[in-house]
């Protein structure tokens, strides 16, 4: 009887505009491009159009038709941020998909950020903002965490667990498994009760790659097909977690491959199969007690083939502005400005450094794809002119400090 | 095989691809026999050269050693004969000829395809067929337009292409760019086209150049080193090159630019550099070959090209194979093989100086691009240009 746990990750980031040196000092608004690609809010009022509006309409019908049927999300908080600025008829969707209960939200950094490989201490602010934000929003509190893009190791099992979160998640890459089957529950090493789920990413990218590609031999990829494929798991597993990123609904896998009528058809063909339950991550975590532990010391993600983090850091650029914005953070704290604090951190985001892969001979198609970029070196170049533009204003922050300190002092 | 120069005795780059393309079909087992319209001492060549005015005696009788480049314009070649007033013939009179030669050749050698390059040799390869009845590739490395830039089109180039591209059984163009200007500007159905981009040869460039010694200088004391090749002319926008510096100075000032090649706008580019100022930060190094070219390009921290129309451009793979970071037109034809490259509209010079400050500015942004580059390249090279040539060929 295996649980089948759906966990879609919806984000978008707050891409940065084609930024040059002469707007250093300038210009503060790095996030307000009304061009093609980095236009934020056409994009997410595109990506509403074509994906979020549609899947939760059809999620929210097939919610309320099998009281049985059960998802999670993990929105990114740059992602709601945006919602609540020009996506509110989204934002409605989504709340009421999580009213019908059969909704878990998941938690994650506010800001989609690699900063748990950088500062464990802005790591765990930007975790409690999230938190907040889902409270603030949903009403409930997140407790199985996601890391950004599914990078994961022993070490952040370790804080995640430390932080009070009873589930994490992870890819089910085959590097780390071995022999092992993503079809159970884990240990991380060096925790306690934290448990550990893995992507089954053989499953879960049937349907987020493969779907509406001609070429592959399963082609076409009807519910009923798949939800034998998950059957197929009884007895040799407890559950199938699916994740993958919620754009595949019709902005990976356009709607004329038929991917919402599959999504449709899906909770009553696994329904079908008596011994099928649906179950969200937290569920999963109680129902089930880990098989074995394991030692994941080195980080993995579910990028690329590779599932490391190659993505983010392969090349010196992606290295040098890296460390650029995580060397500011204690200027950034010191600052007491939040408007410098916020950019900041939303320059976290990792799809910035994405942006700047330069692998593009191997699986670059992926990267090219979603680079609002002319290339790698465009994005690097408009990021590190942002960049000495807040240490600009971080300059002038402290000078406005300095003059304030000595004035309270003569009144004191 | 028709051409018009090659090297030591060319002024540009349709010489260098004429002598990588040809050595690499040698290599790959192609008899090529190369016609040129004048003799020059050619040493250890791959090819059997023939000279069509050696064969034939009748262009020895006015040697024109100067003024005859691929380049000018069918106007500047008017310009200049005005000037010596010693030739009896204008530079389409010379093409005229070049064909007449070529149609005894033809008669003379044996042969089975005829590929002929850029107008100049169209007239030729186009005889050598009337009376050989063999099939005719054309190859445009460069089109009328893009000379002549926003300039009015000479009537007799323009109908000598357009006759050219309609006789031959084939067409190759340089990229994507040109072929989709001969489909827009020539009326050439697209199914005649076949693209195959230009190489180079990595075994042609040693890995380690040593760097000129006032450069070397220049650089110790914490300067960078900007640079141009090309022919001062207006195709290739030295005068935006300028422009640039101008804006890079403002913000950048530890910068020099150093100028490689010569041509018709030398004087004009000079006046503006002295009338913004920037003398002292132009360096001007005439037209260099080989080695010394190549240790300049090993001194540089980027490479621009604002060409105002480029349909191939082999200089930043030049560059590249420095590990030289390239700053490329958005329209040249080599961005579509160099993807790792920067690149901008010749005309946005905010665009093109923002950039260059970029890689000035951060090492990390010149290590990347110039290691992606170099990396790239070794696909773009002489011998998969011959295969595609080969496969055309055969196709005949």
């Amino acid at each position: 009887m295996p649980s089948v746990c759906f966990y879609f990750q919806v984000h978008q980031p707050m891409r940065i505009k084609r930024y040059r040196i002469f707007d250093i000092g300038r210009d503060k608004e790095y996030f307000s491009s009304t061009e093609g690609k980095t236009d934020n809010k056409a994009i997410m009022r595109k990506v509403a159009s074509k994906c979020y509006l549609p899947a939760n309409s059809v999620l929210l019908d097939a919610l309320n038709r099998h009281p049985e049927f059960k998802i999670s999300f993990s929105l990114s908080g740059v992602f709601l941020e945006q919602l609540e600025d020009y996506g509110q008829d989204v934002l409605d969707s989504f709340q009421k998909l999580v009213g019908t209960g059969q909704v878990e939200l998941l938690s994650e950094t506010y800001y989609h950020s690699l900063s748990f490989l950088y500062s464990q201490d802005e790591f765990r602010k930007q975790v409690l903002k999230h938190r907040e934000l889902i409270e603030k929003l949903f009403g409930v509190t997140p407790k199985v965490f996601r890391n950004t893009e599914l990078i994961y190791s022993n070490e952040i099992a370790r804080v995640i667990e430390d932080m009070g979160f009873l589930g994490i998640l992870a890819e089910g890459a085959d590097h780390i498994l071995d022999w092992r089957s993503p079809n159970f529950i884990y240990k991380p090493k060096g925790t306690k009760n934290i448990k550990l789920l893995l992507k089954n990413y053989k499953l879960s990218d049937d349907i987020a790659f493969r779907f509406g590609s001609r070429d592959w031999s399963e082609y076409p990829l009807t519910a009923d097909k798949f939800s034998q494929w998950v059957g197929a798991v009884n007895g040799a597993g407890e559950t199938v977690n699916l994740f993958m990123d919620y754009e595949t609904f019709g902005e990976h896998q356009w709607e004329d491959t038929g991917i919402f009528k599959f999504l449709a058809a899906l909770p009553r063909e696994i329904l079908k199969h008596k011994d099928n339950r649906f179950h969200t991550p937290s569920e999963v975590v109680s129902r089930y007690n880990p098989v074995a532990e394991l030692d994941i010391p080195h980080y993995t993600s579910w990028a690329d083939i590779e599932r490391d983090l190659s993505a983010w850091r392969s090349n010196a650029m992606q290295e040098d502005a890296l460390k650029s914005i995580y060397d500011l953070e204690t200027k950034v704290e010191n600052c007491q400005d939040e408007s410098i604090i916020e950019d900041w951190r939303r320059l976290q985001t990792s799809d910035h450094f994405y942006y700047m892969c330069t692998k593009w001979f191997a699986d670059g198609d992926v990267h090219k794809y979603f680079n609002p970029y002319e290339s790698p070196y465009d994005a690097f170049i408009s990021f590190m002119n942002v960049l000495k533009d807040m240490k600009v204003r971080l300059v002038e922050s402290e000078k406005k400090h300095e003059h304030k300190v000595p004035i309270k002092k003569v009144f004191a | 095989m028709f051409g018009w120069e090659f090297p030591p005795y060319n002024s540009g780059g349709l010489g260098v691809a004429c002598w990588g393309l040809t050595r690499a079909l040698v290599s790959a087992g192609v008899d090529v026999t190369f016609v040129l319209p004048k003799s020059f001492p050619l040493e250890d060549s791959h090819c059997e050269i023939i000279f069509a005015d050696t064969t034939l005696g009748a262009l020895k009788l006015k040697p024109i050693q100067t003024g005859l480049t691929p380049y000018l314009t069918a106007s500047e070649y008017a310009r200049a004969k005005g000037k010596s007033g010693q030739y009896g013939h204008t530079l389409l009179d010379e093409v005229l000829r070049y064909a007449e030669l070529a149609r005894e050749i033809a008669l003379e050698e044996d042969f089975d395809i005829i590929h002929a390059h850029d107008w100049l040799s169209f007239l030729a390869g186009i005889e050598a067929k009337k009376v050989s009845g063999k099939p005719l590739v054309v190859h445009v490395h460069a089109t009328e337009f893009d000379r002549v830039g926003s300039g009015s089109v000479n009537p007799f180039v323009y109908d000598v292409e357009q006759e050219g591209m309609e006789k031959a059984d084939k067409i190759i163009a340089v990229s994507n760019f040109t072929k989709d200007l001969l489909i827009s500007n020539y009326d050439i159905p697209a199914s005649k086209i076949r693209v195959i981009h230009n190489g180079i040869d990595e075994n042609d460039f040693k890995e380690k150049n040593s760097i000129p010694v006032y450069l070397q200088k220049l650089k110790e004391e914490g300067n960078k080193i900007i640079l141009f090749v090309g022919r001062l002319t207006l195709q290739k926008g030295p005068d935006y090159f300028v422009k640039t510096a101008k804006k890079v100075l403002e913000h950048y000032k530890k910068a020099y630019f150093v100028v490689i090649g010569s041509g018709d706008m030398e004087g004009r580019m000079l006046e503006e550099v002295s009338r913004e100022g920037l003398s002292e930060r132009f360096i001007f190094a005439g037209f260099l070959r080989d080695g010394l070219r190549d240790s300049v390009y090993a001194s540089s921290d980027i490479y621009v090209m604002p060409s105002v129309s480029e349909p191939f451009g082999i200089t930043p793979l030049e560059a590249a194979m420095q590990n030289v970071p390239t700053l490329i037109s958005r329209n040249a034809g080599v961005g579509e093989v160099l993807t790792h490259a920067l690149k901008a509209d010749f005309w946005d010079v905010d665009e093109m100086a923002s950039k260059i400050i970029a890689v000035l500015e951060h090492p990390a942004l010149q290590k990347t691009l110039g290691e992606n580059s170099r990396a790239q390249i070794k696909n773009v090279n002489w011998k998969n240009a011959a295969e595609k040539c080969i496969i055309l060929y055969n196709e005949l």
